[in-house]
């Protein structure tokens, strides 16, 4: 009789082993390929939409450029119907990130970002704003919208800006592969010293997103401010380049900006062991990286206004600016 | 078993049974403990703290993990990476063309010559090694098209990869040997025809359904759906390929959408109002992601037959459903009219290059036989 309860209870022990530790694996398959079974799922269809006819001999902008070569859109007023891209955008109940920075005295300028950016970031879809910074008890409170969520996550500072600047590649790869890729879908890195003066909406939200620098969209090739030494990692020999990209407001899905934050810093840490700093910083990583790796959509300097320029007749809207600031005050 | 025997093994009985009842509430709890676990919904650990009603969240640890409903993989990615290549530098300030739309309002590119790069789109493609299927419908005296067909796309439609050709037919003996490039394959399905040059064109939304789950999911990436009655005359090449795409047909590219020839009965699935619409495809050329083209022409097969039970026919067939399609479901890249062209209509300015080209017919002589 006791070897019958022994056999028993073994198997009970058996089960409990297996339950406990197998049942989560099965229940959630990682990396299923795509197929039969994924070309049944329902889809859902747009609404009715009252919009004027696009027509086909009459582009709405014929002093920009609207597409880049490899066929990425290219964001200026006039081109988009944003009524179109939200009930598109709406279809897929999606989540967005915005990875900030604010270090040392760069608080002073969380009140005039997450403010203006509560107002004009996604209206009305669902943003997670992540907030880093060395004193966290330092941020003021501040009254968001119901489909907004601040998160503040302590940090800390680096005794050079140079290297707080560099080091956010590397905190945004870990903090994706550890926590974000459950959390949000996109994900878009910004500098805290800007501030929102109109819409950006669901037009950002794409694979991969760079935004062309407002101090350089004129500018031939060579005159680009990409670093040039070739003992560094972030170098683009001469007769190369498509545009320059501002590091200021860069993003794409939860994988590339992962990709991309991992092989930047990697460059970043390679040119360190080198004894060699680009010429700036993450930017000229940046730069390289999605030269080789052409962006899905990019947003043009609408996107990122320096505050110092002027306001040229191709810019029609200035949608994020940079906020006007002592440099040599506030990094140091 | 005697009673000293039995007594004695009674008393080990007592003590062991004890033991073996707390072991097996043990084991039981740990089970329905990792059951229960496995089961619940899972949510960020967060300390709220509410200030000035705001709740302000501080990220603690999280101890728990995944949501239900989001996880991306980070394992594996496909990494594309171009290499050094040397082109003309793009100017923001230059558009390379202002006398076309070359973007929609939803940024759907339309591919115009002069406004891409091939040679950048052919490395991503190339590095993605991606299949692509070109159906064709050759039934009864269509098959005498095959020919011309496809010596013309072997010579312009997408050179330097891999291609697919599936080609419908109920004559599959007339099927042609035409010789192939490396990496390209002629693959013949044999299906039935209709008496009636209407059903022959509307079965093939069923057709390219039924065949796309059963066999092109397995071996091609992209879906291209043609007219058979065609040429190739000029490169057609990666340009074309995104999730889900359509061409301008030819006669209507600057027309007003009140003019389009959508179907205009309400009675009628394919039925598009007259203050929607933005442009009128062309229901011999379009295609997209197996996923896409499998939902496209389900979503048109069923239409048809609902109309079909109504005893209603649309009033351009597919091309009606296409559209109606079309104004519902956005495509992701439209093909401008330089991919589908008929040199009857002239060759206007805004026409740089004629891609693909009706082969002329009589429409008598070949319908209906």
């Amino acid at each position: 009789m006791a070897i019958r309860k022994v056999h028993v209870l073994g198997l009970v022990l058996a089960a409990g082993v297996i339950g406990f530790l197998g049942i989560p694996r099965f229940r959630q398959p990682m990396g299923q390929p795509a197929g039969q079974a994924d070309l049944d799922e329902t889809f859902s269809v747009l609404p009715r939409l009252s919009y004027p006819q696009p027509f086909v001999d009459k582009p709405q902008r014929t002093d920009v450029l609207v597409m880049s070569p490899w066929l990425a859109p290219i964001m200026w007023e006039g081109t988009f119907n944003r009524d179109i891209l939200n009930a598109q955008y709406r279809q897929k109940s999606l989540v967005v990130g915005v990875a900030t920075f604010a270090i040392k005295k760069y608080i002073r300028f969380i009140q005039g970002f997450i403010g203006s950016a509560n107002k004009y970031f996604l209206s009305g879809h669902r943003v997670n704003f992540y907030l880093f910074t060395d004193h966290p008890e330092k941020v003021p409170a501040m009254e968001l919208a119901s489909e907004k969520h601040l998160f503040i996550i302590p940090v800390q500072n680096y005794s050079r800006w140079q290297d707080i600047s560099m080091n956010r590649m590397d905190i945004i790869s870990n903090y994706i592969r550890s926590r974000w890729r459950y959390e949000v879908d996109y994900l878009y890195s910004m500098d805290i010293d800007l501030q929102m003066f109109e819409h950006i909406g669901v037009e950002i939200v794409d694979t991969l997103v760079g935004t062309i620098s407002s101090w350089q969209y004129t500018k031939p090739r060579d005159s680009n401010s990409y670093e040039r030494r070739p003992e560094s990692q972030a170098a683009i020999p001469s007769g190369e380049g498509d545009f320059y990209y501002a590091a200021s407001f860069n993003g794409g899905s939860v994988s590339e900006v992962y990709k991309l934050t991992t092989a930047c810093f990697k460059g970043v840490t390679e040119d360190r062991a080198n004894g060699i700093e680009a010429k700036w910083h993450e930017e000229s990583h940046l730069n390289k990286y999605l030269l080789y790796h052409k962006p899905t959509r990019l947003l043009s300097p609408e996107y990122y206004w320096d505050e110092e320029l002027g306001q040229p007749p191709i810019v029609k809207v200035k949608r994020l600016s940079s906020v006007r600031k002592n440099l040599q005050e506030v990094r140091y | 078993m005697n009673k000293d025997q039995g007594t004695r093994g009674w008393v080990k009985d007592c003590s062991t049974r004890r033991t073996l009842h707390v072991m097996g509430c043990t084991v039981v709890l740990c089970f329905s403990l990792g059951y229960f676990w496995s089961m619940s919904n899972y949510t960020w650990q967060e300390t709220p703290v509410k200030i000035f009603n705001t709740v302000r969240k501080i990220y603690s640890k999280p101890q728990i993990l995944r949501p239900p409903n989001r996880t991306h993989l980070l394992e594996n990615l496909l990494e594309i990476e171009l290499p050094r290549m040397i082109y003309a530098k793009p100017q923001v300030l230059k558009p390379p063309r202002n006398d076309v739309l070359m973007m929609t309002p939803w940024f759907a590119p339309i591919v115009w010559e002069g406004t891409y790069n091939l040679d950048i789109l052919n490395e991503q493609f190339r590095q993605r090694n991606v299949t692509v299927g070109l159906t064709v419908f050759a039934i009864k005296k269509y098959v005498v098209f095959l020919k011309t067909f496809l010596e013309t796309a072997e010579m312009y439609f997408m050179v330097g990869h891999k291609v697919n050709y599936y080609i419908f037919t109920d004559r599959p003996q007339e099927v042609p040997k035409v010789e192939l490039k490396e990496g390209r394959n002629v693959v013949v399905l044999q299906v039935q025809n209709y008496s009636r040059w209407q059903e022959i064109s509307m079965r093939r939304m069923e057709m390219i359904n039924h065949f796309s789950k059963k066999q092109f999911i397995n071996e091609v990436d992209y879906l291209v759906c043609v007219d058979v009655d065609m040429r190739f005359n000029d490169l057609v090449g990666v340009e074309i390929l995104s999730n889900l795409f359509g061409t301008l047909h030819p006669g209507f590219y600057g027309a007003e959408r009140q003019s389009f020839t959508y179907e205009r009965h309400p009675a009628s699935q394919a039925y598009v109002p007259h203050d929607e619409g933005d442009f009128y495809y062309a229901g011999g050329f379009f295609g997209g992601t197996i996923k896409e083209v499998y939902k496209l022409s389900k979503k048109c097969h069923e239409a048809i037959m609902v109309d079909k039970d109504k005893r209603i026919e649309a009033i351009w067939q597919e091309e009606s459903h296409l559209n109606k399609y079309f104004v519902y479901h956005k495509p992701t890249k439209i093909l401008s009219p330089e991919y589908v062209w008929d040199d009857n209509m002239g060759r206007p300015e805004i026409l740089r290059k004629r891609r693909f080209l009706a082969v002329p017919k009589n429409h008598a002589a070949i319908r209906n036989k």
